[in-house]
Protein backbone atom coordinates (compact mmCIF):
# COMPACT_ATOMS: atom_id res chain seq x y z
CA UNK A 1 0.00 0.00 0.00
CA UNK A 2 1.06 3.56 -0.54
CA UNK A 3 2.95 5.05 2.29
CA UNK A 4 6.45 6.21 2.97
CA UNK A 5 7.18 3.34 5.33
CA UNK A 6 8.82 1.33 2.57
CA UNK A 7 11.35 4.08 1.84
CA UNK A 8 14.06 1.52 2.58
CA UNK A 9 13.23 -0.16 -0.75
CA UNK A 10 15.09 0.72 -3.91
CA UNK A 11 13.98 4.15 -5.13
CA UNK A 12 12.20 4.26 -8.48
CA UNK A 13 13.44 7.79 -9.19
CA UNK A 14 16.71 9.21 -7.94
CA UNK A 15 17.57 12.69 -9.13
CA UNK A 16 20.74 14.31 -7.90
CA UNK A 17 21.95 17.86 -8.52
CA UNK A 18 19.86 18.04 -11.70
CA UNK A 19 20.26 21.26 -13.68
CA UNK A 20 18.41 22.43 -16.74
CA UNK A 21 18.76 25.61 -18.74
CA UNK A 22 16.59 27.02 -21.51
CA UNK A 23 19.17 29.35 -23.04
CA UNK A 24 20.07 31.78 -20.29
CA UNK A 25 17.10 30.72 -18.15
CA UNK A 26 18.00 28.38 -15.32
CA UNK A 27 14.83 26.27 -15.21
CA UNK A 28 15.91 23.59 -12.75
CA UNK A 29 18.57 24.34 -10.18
CA UNK A 30 20.36 21.50 -8.35
CA UNK A 31 17.23 19.41 -7.90
CA UNK A 32 17.52 16.43 -5.54
CA UNK A 33 14.52 14.16 -5.57
CA UNK A 34 14.07 10.56 -4.55
CA UNK A 35 10.82 8.69 -5.04
CA UNK A 36 10.19 5.21 -3.70
CA UNK A 37 7.73 2.65 -5.09
CA UNK A 38 4.17 3.23 -3.95
CA UNK A 39 4.74 6.86 -3.12
CA UNK A 40 2.37 9.60 -4.30
CA UNK A 41 4.26 12.86 -4.71
CA UNK A 42 2.49 16.08 -5.61
CA UNK A 43 4.50 18.97 -6.99
CA UNK A 44 3.07 22.45 -6.59
CA UNK A 45 4.33 25.88 -7.53
CA UNK A 46 3.53 28.96 -9.60
CA UNK A 47 3.38 28.65 -13.38
CA UNK A 48 6.87 28.89 -14.82
CA UNK A 49 8.42 27.56 -11.63
CA UNK A 50 9.77 24.50 -13.46
CA UNK A 51 7.43 21.86 -12.04
CA UNK A 52 6.27 20.53 -15.43
CA UNK A 53 9.82 20.59 -16.74
CA UNK A 54 10.90 18.57 -13.72
CA UNK A 55 8.53 15.67 -14.36
CA UNK A 56 9.19 15.81 -18.11
CA UNK A 57 12.86 15.14 -17.32
CA UNK A 58 11.88 11.88 -15.64
CA UNK A 59 10.74 10.29 -18.94
CA UNK A 60 13.21 12.18 -21.08
CA UNK A 61 10.77 14.52 -22.82
CA UNK A 62 13.12 17.26 -21.62
CA UNK A 63 16.89 17.03 -21.64
CA UNK A 64 18.94 18.26 -18.73
CA UNK A 65 22.45 19.62 -18.79
CA UNK A 66 24.04 18.28 -15.62
CA UNK A 67 23.38 16.07 -12.64
CA UNK A 68 22.33 12.45 -12.44
CA UNK A 69 18.97 10.81 -12.93
CA UNK A 70 18.22 7.13 -12.45
CA UNK A 71 14.72 5.89 -13.20
CA UNK A 72 13.91 2.29 -12.36
CA UNK A 73 17.61 1.34 -12.46
CA UNK A 74 18.13 2.97 -15.87
CA UNK A 75 20.43 5.94 -15.96
CA UNK A 76 19.47 8.94 -18.05
CA UNK A 77 22.46 10.96 -19.21
CA UNK A 78 22.66 14.73 -19.65
CA UNK A 79 21.98 16.19 -23.11
CA UNK A 80 19.68 13.29 -24.02
CA UNK A 81 22.60 10.97 -24.76
CA UNK A 82 20.94 7.79 -23.49
CA UNK A 83 18.67 6.52 -26.23
CA UNK A 84 18.60 2.90 -25.09
CA UNK A 85 17.84 3.68 -21.43
CA UNK A 86 15.33 6.26 -22.57
CA UNK A 87 13.35 3.71 -24.53
CA UNK A 88 13.30 1.32 -21.57
CA UNK A 89 12.28 4.06 -19.15
CA UNK A 90 9.43 5.20 -21.38
CA UNK A 91 7.94 1.73 -21.49
CA UNK A 92 7.98 1.65 -17.66
CA UNK A 93 6.83 5.22 -17.02
CA UNK A 94 3.38 6.40 -18.07
CA UNK A 95 2.36 10.00 -18.55
CA UNK A 96 -0.89 11.94 -18.62
CA UNK A 97 -0.77 15.36 -20.22
CA UNK A 98 -2.65 18.59 -19.64
CA UNK A 99 -4.02 18.55 -23.21
CA UNK A 100 -4.78 14.78 -23.14
CA UNK A 101 -2.89 14.28 -26.42
CA UNK A 102 -5.13 11.42 -27.53
CA UNK A 103 -4.58 10.27 -31.11
CA UNK A 104 -7.53 11.86 -32.96
CA UNK A 105 -7.35 9.51 -35.95
CA UNK A 106 -7.75 6.41 -33.79
CA UNK A 107 -10.80 5.16 -31.93
CA UNK A 108 -10.69 5.01 -28.15
CA UNK A 109 -9.88 1.30 -28.17
CA UNK A 110 -7.12 1.79 -30.77
CA UNK A 111 -5.65 4.63 -28.71
CA UNK A 112 -5.33 2.24 -25.79
CA UNK A 113 -4.10 -0.82 -27.73
CA UNK A 114 -1.52 0.86 -30.00
CA UNK A 115 1.48 0.88 -27.65
CA UNK A 116 0.88 -2.53 -26.03
CA UNK A 117 0.72 -4.08 -29.52
CA UNK A 118 3.63 -2.21 -31.09
CA UNK A 119 5.93 -1.95 -28.08
CA UNK A 120 5.04 -4.92 -25.89
CA UNK A 121 4.16 -7.15 -28.82
CA UNK A 122 0.75 -8.15 -27.50
CA UNK A 123 -1.70 -9.77 -29.89
CA UNK A 124 -4.70 -7.71 -30.86
CA UNK A 125 -7.01 -9.94 -28.78
CA UNK A 126 -4.88 -9.61 -25.65
CA UNK A 127 -4.48 -5.87 -26.10
CA UNK A 128 -8.20 -5.37 -26.68
CA UNK A 129 -9.26 -7.37 -23.64
CA UNK A 130 -6.75 -5.48 -21.45
CA UNK A 131 -7.93 -2.19 -22.90
CA UNK A 132 -11.57 -3.01 -22.20
CA UNK A 133 -10.76 -3.88 -18.61
CA UNK A 134 -8.91 -0.56 -18.19
CA UNK A 135 -11.65 1.46 -19.88
CA UNK A 136 -14.13 -0.20 -17.58
CA UNK A 137 -11.97 0.71 -14.62
CA UNK A 138 -11.99 4.42 -15.55
CA UNK A 139 -15.73 4.23 -16.29
CA UNK A 140 -15.84 4.60 -20.07
CA UNK A 141 -16.17 1.03 -21.32
CA UNK A 142 -19.20 2.02 -23.40
CA UNK A 143 -17.21 4.60 -25.41
CA UNK A 144 -14.60 2.18 -26.78
CA UNK A 145 -15.56 2.56 -30.44
CA UNK A 146 -15.93 6.33 -30.43
CA UNK A 147 -13.29 8.79 -31.53
CA UNK A 148 -11.67 11.18 -29.07
CA UNK A 149 -13.43 14.23 -30.54
CA UNK A 150 -16.79 12.64 -29.68
CA UNK A 151 -15.95 12.57 -25.98
CA UNK A 152 -16.03 15.23 -23.29
CA UNK A 153 -12.77 16.54 -21.87
CA UNK A 154 -13.16 14.49 -18.71
CA UNK A 155 -13.78 11.33 -20.72
CA UNK A 156 -10.81 12.07 -22.97
CA UNK A 157 -8.52 12.46 -20.00
CA UNK A 158 -9.75 9.16 -18.56
CA UNK A 159 -9.01 7.48 -21.90
CA UNK A 160 -5.54 9.03 -21.74
CA UNK A 161 -5.14 7.53 -18.28
CA UNK A 162 -6.27 4.10 -19.51
CA UNK A 163 -3.90 4.42 -22.49
CA UNK A 164 -0.94 5.04 -20.17
CA UNK A 165 -1.97 2.25 -17.79
CA UNK A 166 -2.21 -0.23 -20.68
CA UNK A 167 1.59 -0.30 -20.74
CA UNK A 168 1.50 -1.48 -17.12
CA UNK A 169 3.83 1.27 -15.96
CA UNK A 170 5.75 1.16 -12.69
CA UNK A 171 5.46 4.93 -12.35
CA UNK A 172 2.84 7.42 -13.55
CA UNK A 173 3.53 11.07 -14.26
CA UNK A 174 0.68 13.60 -14.35
CA UNK A 175 1.34 16.99 -15.88
CA UNK A 176 -1.54 19.22 -14.74
CA UNK A 177 -4.12 16.58 -15.69
CA UNK A 178 -7.15 18.71 -14.81
CA UNK A 179 -5.99 22.17 -15.89
CA UNK A 180 -7.62 22.01 -19.32
CA UNK A 181 -10.93 20.65 -18.03
CA UNK A 182 -14.23 22.38 -17.40
CA UNK A 183 -14.83 22.56 -13.64
CA UNK A 184 -17.62 19.97 -13.66
CA UNK A 185 -15.29 17.38 -15.19
CA UNK A 186 -12.36 17.76 -12.82
CA UNK A 187 -13.95 15.48 -10.22
CA UNK A 188 -14.25 12.43 -12.48
CA UNK A 189 -10.58 12.60 -13.43
CA UNK A 190 -9.43 13.12 -9.84
CA UNK A 191 -11.62 10.17 -8.78
CA UNK A 192 -9.85 7.92 -11.28
CA UNK A 193 -6.47 9.12 -10.03
CA UNK A 194 -7.52 8.64 -6.42
CA UNK A 195 -8.43 5.00 -7.22
CA UNK A 196 -5.07 4.49 -8.82
CA UNK A 197 -3.26 5.89 -5.78
CA UNK A 198 -5.27 3.58 -3.53
CA UNK A 199 -4.16 0.60 -5.58
CA UNK A 200 -0.58 1.48 -4.79
CA UNK A 201 0.59 3.07 -8.04
CA UNK A 202 3.67 5.26 -7.72
CA UNK A 203 2.60 8.70 -8.91
CA UNK A 204 4.21 12.08 -9.47
CA UNK A 205 1.56 14.71 -9.97
CA UNK A 206 1.88 18.33 -10.97
CA UNK A 207 -1.39 20.01 -10.07
CA UNK A 208 -3.13 23.11 -8.78
CA UNK A 209 -5.80 21.03 -7.02
CA UNK A 210 -4.70 21.63 -3.45
CA UNK A 211 -7.57 19.74 -1.84
CA UNK A 212 -6.69 16.68 -3.90
CA UNK A 213 -3.01 17.07 -3.05
CA UNK A 214 -3.75 17.22 0.66
CA UNK A 215 -5.93 14.13 0.47
CA UNK A 216 -3.89 11.86 -1.80
CA UNK A 217 -0.25 12.90 -1.48
CA UNK A 218 2.28 11.17 0.72
CA UNK A 219 4.57 14.11 0.14
CA UNK A 220 4.12 17.57 -1.32
CA UNK A 221 6.97 19.43 -2.97
CA UNK A 222 6.88 23.19 -3.46
CA UNK A 223 9.01 24.48 -6.31
CA UNK A 224 9.95 28.11 -6.74
CA UNK A 225 12.12 29.40 -9.60
CA UNK A 226 13.52 25.96 -10.37
CA UNK A 227 14.44 25.06 -6.81
CA UNK A 228 12.75 22.81 -4.28
CA UNK A 229 11.94 25.36 -1.62
CA UNK A 230 10.11 23.11 0.75
CA UNK A 231 8.75 19.58 0.94
CA UNK A 232 6.94 17.46 3.43
CA UNK A 233 3.80 15.66 4.45
CA UNK A 234 0.77 17.50 3.03
CA UNK A 235 -0.68 18.43 6.40
CA UNK A 236 2.61 19.86 7.54
CA UNK A 237 3.26 21.73 4.32
CA UNK A 238 -0.25 23.11 3.90
CA UNK A 239 -0.95 23.89 7.57
CA UNK A 240 2.40 25.13 8.75
CA UNK A 241 4.62 26.01 5.81
CA UNK A 242 8.08 26.95 7.02
CA UNK A 243 9.31 28.98 4.11
CA UNK A 244 8.06 32.47 3.35
CA UNK A 245 7.73 31.69 -0.38
CA UNK A 246 5.56 28.69 0.39
CA UNK A 247 3.40 30.73 2.72
CA UNK A 248 2.75 33.46 0.16
CA UNK A 249 2.10 30.92 -2.63
CA UNK A 250 -0.39 28.98 -0.51
CA UNK A 251 -2.04 32.19 0.65
CA UNK A 252 -2.67 33.08 -2.99
CA UNK A 253 -3.95 29.70 -4.21
CA UNK A 254 -5.97 28.70 -1.14
CA UNK A 255 -7.80 32.04 -0.86
CA UNK A 256 -10.37 31.12 -3.51
CA UNK B 1 -13.43 43.46 -87.93
CA UNK B 2 -16.18 41.00 -88.56
CA UNK B 3 -18.77 42.00 -86.01
CA UNK B 4 -21.13 39.35 -87.26
CA UNK B 5 -18.77 36.60 -86.31
CA UNK B 6 -20.76 33.67 -84.94
CA UNK B 7 -19.58 30.88 -82.68
CA UNK B 8 -19.79 27.86 -84.94
CA UNK B 9 -21.12 25.00 -82.81
CA UNK B 10 -20.71 22.46 -85.57
CA UNK B 11 -17.02 23.35 -85.81
CA UNK B 12 -16.74 23.00 -82.05
CA UNK B 13 -18.42 19.60 -81.93
CA UNK B 14 -16.64 18.55 -85.12
CA UNK B 15 -13.27 18.98 -83.38
CA UNK B 16 -14.12 16.52 -80.61
CA UNK B 17 -12.96 13.34 -82.41
CA UNK B 18 -9.64 15.03 -83.13
CA UNK B 19 -9.19 16.29 -79.57
CA UNK B 20 -10.19 13.14 -77.69
CA UNK B 21 -6.95 11.27 -78.52
CA UNK B 22 -5.14 14.03 -76.61
CA UNK B 23 -6.89 13.21 -73.34
CA UNK B 24 -5.08 9.94 -72.61
CA UNK B 25 -1.76 11.72 -73.23
CA UNK B 26 -2.70 14.56 -70.92
CA UNK B 27 -3.78 12.08 -68.25
CA UNK B 28 -0.73 9.90 -68.72
CA UNK B 29 1.70 12.82 -68.39
CA UNK B 30 -0.20 14.34 -65.44
CA UNK B 31 -0.79 11.27 -63.36
CA UNK B 32 2.46 9.54 -64.33
CA UNK B 33 4.36 12.67 -63.35
CA UNK B 34 2.33 13.23 -60.20
CA UNK B 35 2.78 9.63 -59.03
CA UNK B 36 6.55 9.99 -59.30
CA UNK B 37 6.37 13.53 -57.92
CA UNK B 38 4.49 12.21 -54.89
CA UNK B 39 7.39 9.96 -53.95
CA UNK B 40 9.93 12.67 -54.71
CA UNK B 41 7.88 14.98 -52.52
CA UNK B 42 7.70 12.56 -49.61
CA UNK B 43 11.42 11.90 -49.90
CA UNK B 44 12.53 15.54 -49.91
CA UNK B 45 9.76 16.65 -47.57
CA UNK B 46 10.98 14.22 -44.93
CA UNK B 47 14.62 15.15 -45.53
CA UNK B 48 13.61 18.76 -45.05
CA UNK B 49 12.37 18.11 -41.51
CA UNK B 50 15.23 15.84 -40.54
CA UNK B 51 17.05 16.67 -37.34
CA UNK B 52 20.32 16.42 -39.28
CA UNK B 53 21.37 19.59 -41.03
CA UNK B 54 23.29 17.80 -43.80
CA UNK B 55 20.11 15.96 -44.77
CA UNK B 56 18.06 19.15 -44.76
CA UNK B 57 20.11 21.21 -47.15
CA UNK B 58 19.80 18.98 -50.26
CA UNK B 59 16.05 19.19 -49.78
CA UNK B 60 16.17 22.97 -49.52
CA UNK B 61 18.27 23.20 -52.69
CA UNK B 62 15.93 20.84 -54.56
CA UNK B 63 12.84 22.83 -53.65
CA UNK B 64 14.42 26.20 -54.42
CA UNK B 65 15.67 25.03 -57.84
CA UNK B 66 12.50 23.36 -59.10
CA UNK B 67 10.02 25.73 -57.50
CA UNK B 68 12.06 28.74 -58.52
CA UNK B 69 12.32 28.01 -62.25
CA UNK B 70 9.45 27.91 -64.78
CA UNK B 71 8.16 24.47 -65.70
CA UNK B 72 8.37 25.45 -69.37
CA UNK B 73 12.12 26.01 -69.00
CA UNK B 74 12.38 22.72 -67.12
CA UNK B 75 10.72 20.70 -69.86
CA UNK B 76 12.75 22.45 -72.59
CA UNK B 77 15.90 21.71 -70.63
CA UNK B 78 14.98 18.05 -70.28
CA UNK B 79 13.82 17.56 -73.86
CA UNK B 80 16.39 19.66 -75.76
CA UNK B 81 19.15 20.17 -73.23
CA UNK B 82 19.68 16.82 -71.57
CA UNK B 83 20.10 14.85 -74.87
CA UNK B 84 23.20 16.94 -75.58
CA UNK B 85 24.57 15.74 -72.27
CA UNK B 86 23.44 12.14 -72.69
CA UNK B 87 24.21 11.83 -76.37
CA UNK B 88 20.81 10.32 -77.15
CA UNK B 89 17.38 11.88 -77.65
CA UNK B 90 14.71 11.74 -74.99
CA UNK B 91 11.19 10.67 -75.81
CA UNK B 92 8.77 13.61 -75.54
CA UNK B 93 6.39 11.66 -73.32
CA UNK B 94 9.20 10.74 -70.95
CA UNK B 95 10.39 14.36 -70.91
CA UNK B 96 6.86 15.55 -70.06
CA UNK B 97 6.39 13.04 -67.25
CA UNK B 98 9.84 13.88 -65.88
CA UNK B 99 9.09 17.61 -65.92
CA UNK B 100 5.82 17.14 -64.02
CA UNK B 101 7.56 14.78 -61.61
CA UNK B 102 10.43 17.06 -60.66
CA UNK B 103 8.25 20.17 -60.61
CA UNK B 104 5.33 18.79 -58.61
CA UNK B 105 7.86 16.96 -56.41
CA UNK B 106 9.22 20.30 -55.25
CA UNK B 107 5.78 21.61 -54.31
CA UNK B 108 4.68 18.30 -52.79
CA UNK B 109 7.76 18.21 -50.57
CA UNK B 110 6.65 21.54 -49.14
CA UNK B 111 3.13 20.11 -48.67
CA UNK B 112 4.59 17.09 -46.86
CA UNK B 113 6.77 19.28 -44.67
CA UNK B 114 3.86 21.57 -43.81
CA UNK B 115 1.54 18.64 -43.12
CA UNK B 116 3.95 16.90 -40.76
CA UNK B 117 4.92 20.11 -38.99
CA UNK B 118 1.26 21.02 -38.49
CA UNK B 119 0.74 18.04 -36.15
CA UNK B 120 0.78 19.20 -32.56
CA UNK B 121 3.95 18.54 -30.61
CA UNK B 122 1.92 16.72 -27.96
CA UNK B 123 1.12 13.89 -30.41
CA UNK B 124 4.76 12.96 -30.71
CA UNK B 125 5.33 13.40 -26.99
CA UNK B 126 2.39 11.17 -26.10
CA UNK B 127 3.69 8.50 -28.50
CA UNK B 128 7.21 8.60 -27.09
CA UNK B 129 5.89 8.59 -23.52
CA UNK B 130 4.13 5.30 -24.34
CA UNK B 131 7.44 3.75 -25.37
CA UNK B 132 6.98 3.97 -29.14
CA UNK B 133 10.21 4.59 -31.04
CA UNK B 134 10.54 7.76 -33.14
CA UNK B 135 9.92 5.69 -36.27
CA UNK B 136 6.81 4.06 -34.79
CA UNK B 137 5.51 7.40 -33.56
CA UNK B 138 5.89 8.79 -37.06
CA UNK B 139 4.37 5.80 -38.81
CA UNK B 140 1.36 5.18 -36.57
CA UNK B 141 0.59 8.62 -35.14
CA UNK B 142 2.14 11.55 -37.02
CA UNK B 143 1.97 10.44 -40.65
CA UNK B 144 -1.69 9.28 -40.76
CA UNK B 145 -2.79 12.60 -39.32
CA UNK B 146 -0.43 14.62 -41.51
CA UNK B 147 -1.58 12.78 -44.62
CA UNK B 148 -5.20 13.72 -44.01
CA UNK B 149 -4.23 17.35 -43.77
CA UNK B 150 -2.21 17.00 -46.97
CA UNK B 151 -5.15 15.84 -49.13
CA UNK B 152 -6.53 19.31 -49.98
CA UNK B 153 -3.17 20.87 -50.95
CA UNK B 154 -2.22 17.67 -52.82
CA UNK B 155 -5.45 17.94 -54.80
CA UNK B 156 -4.63 21.52 -55.56
CA UNK B 157 -1.19 20.53 -56.83
CA UNK B 158 -2.74 17.76 -58.93
CA UNK B 159 -4.99 20.26 -60.68
CA UNK B 160 -2.11 22.67 -61.26
CA UNK B 161 0.04 19.90 -62.74
CA UNK B 162 -2.74 18.75 -65.07
CA UNK B 163 -2.95 22.28 -66.45
CA UNK B 164 0.84 22.56 -66.64
CA UNK B 165 0.90 19.69 -69.15
CA UNK B 166 -0.69 22.06 -71.68
CA UNK B 167 2.74 23.73 -71.97
CA UNK B 168 4.21 20.51 -73.26
CA UNK B 169 2.65 21.11 -76.68
CA UNK B 170 5.98 22.88 -77.30
CA UNK B 171 7.88 19.60 -77.29
CA UNK B 172 5.39 18.03 -79.65
CA UNK B 173 3.81 15.51 -77.32
CA UNK B 174 0.26 14.84 -78.55
CA UNK B 175 -1.63 16.07 -75.50
CA UNK B 176 -4.83 18.14 -75.64
CA UNK B 177 -3.40 21.51 -76.67
CA UNK B 178 -1.13 19.95 -79.27
CA UNK B 179 -4.08 18.04 -80.80
CA UNK B 180 -6.03 21.28 -80.91
CA UNK B 181 -3.21 23.17 -82.58
CA UNK B 182 -2.84 20.52 -85.28
CA UNK B 183 -6.57 20.60 -85.97
CA UNK B 184 -6.73 24.41 -86.08
CA UNK B 185 -3.85 24.47 -88.56
CA UNK B 186 -6.18 22.97 -91.17
CA UNK B 187 -9.57 24.42 -90.13
CA UNK B 188 -8.68 27.89 -88.74
CA UNK B 189 -11.45 27.54 -86.14
CA UNK B 190 -9.35 28.68 -83.16
CA UNK B 191 -12.23 30.06 -81.11
CA UNK B 192 -14.29 26.89 -81.22
CA UNK B 193 -11.43 24.47 -80.82
CA UNK B 194 -9.71 26.20 -77.91
CA UNK B 195 -13.13 26.51 -76.30
CA UNK B 196 -13.51 22.74 -76.54
CA UNK B 197 -9.95 22.20 -75.33
CA UNK B 198 -10.73 24.35 -72.29
CA UNK B 199 -13.91 22.34 -71.64
CA UNK B 200 -11.95 19.11 -71.71
CA UNK B 201 -9.46 20.39 -69.16
CA UNK B 202 -12.38 21.52 -67.05
CA UNK B 203 -13.97 18.05 -67.29
CA UNK B 204 -10.75 16.45 -66.06
CA UNK B 205 -10.06 18.89 -63.23
CA UNK B 206 -13.68 19.00 -62.12
CA UNK B 207 -13.82 15.22 -61.91
CA UNK B 208 -10.67 15.27 -59.82
CA UNK B 209 -12.18 17.92 -57.53
CA UNK B 210 -15.24 15.76 -56.93
CA UNK B 211 -13.11 12.71 -56.13
CA UNK B 212 -11.01 14.79 -53.74
CA UNK B 213 -14.05 16.15 -51.96
CA UNK B 214 -15.22 12.58 -51.38
CA UNK B 215 -11.80 11.59 -50.08
CA UNK B 216 -11.70 14.54 -47.72
CA UNK B 217 -15.15 13.79 -46.42
CA UNK B 218 -14.23 10.17 -45.79
CA UNK B 219 -10.95 11.17 -44.20
CA UNK B 220 -12.60 13.59 -41.80
CA UNK B 221 -15.40 11.22 -40.87
CA UNK B 222 -13.03 9.35 -38.60
CA UNK B 223 -12.22 12.36 -36.43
Amino acid sequence: MSNTMNSATHPIVRMQKLNKHFGSLHVLNDIDLTIVPGEVVVIIGASGSGKSTLIRCINGLEEFQSGSLVVDSNELLPHGKSTKALQTIRTEVGMVFQQFNLFPHLSVIDNVTLAPMKVRGLSRDEAVSNAKRLLDRVGIADQADKYPSQLSGGQQQRVALARALAMEPRLMLFDEPTSALDPEMIGEVLDAMRELAKEGMTMVIVTHEMGFAREVADRVIFIHKGEITEEGHPEKLFDSPQHERTQSFLARVLKH
Amino acid sequence: MDVNFQFDWSAAFGSIPYLLPGIPWTLLISFGGLAIGFFIGIFFGLLRISRLRWLRWPAIVYVEVFRGTPILVQVLFIFYGLPQLLGSPINALVAGIAAIAVNSGAYISEIVRGGVQSIERGQGEASLSLGLSRTQAFRYVIWPQAFRRMIPPLGNQGIISIKDTSLFSVIGVGELVRQGQIYIATTFTALEVYFMVALMYLAITWTLSIILRQLERRGLAGQ
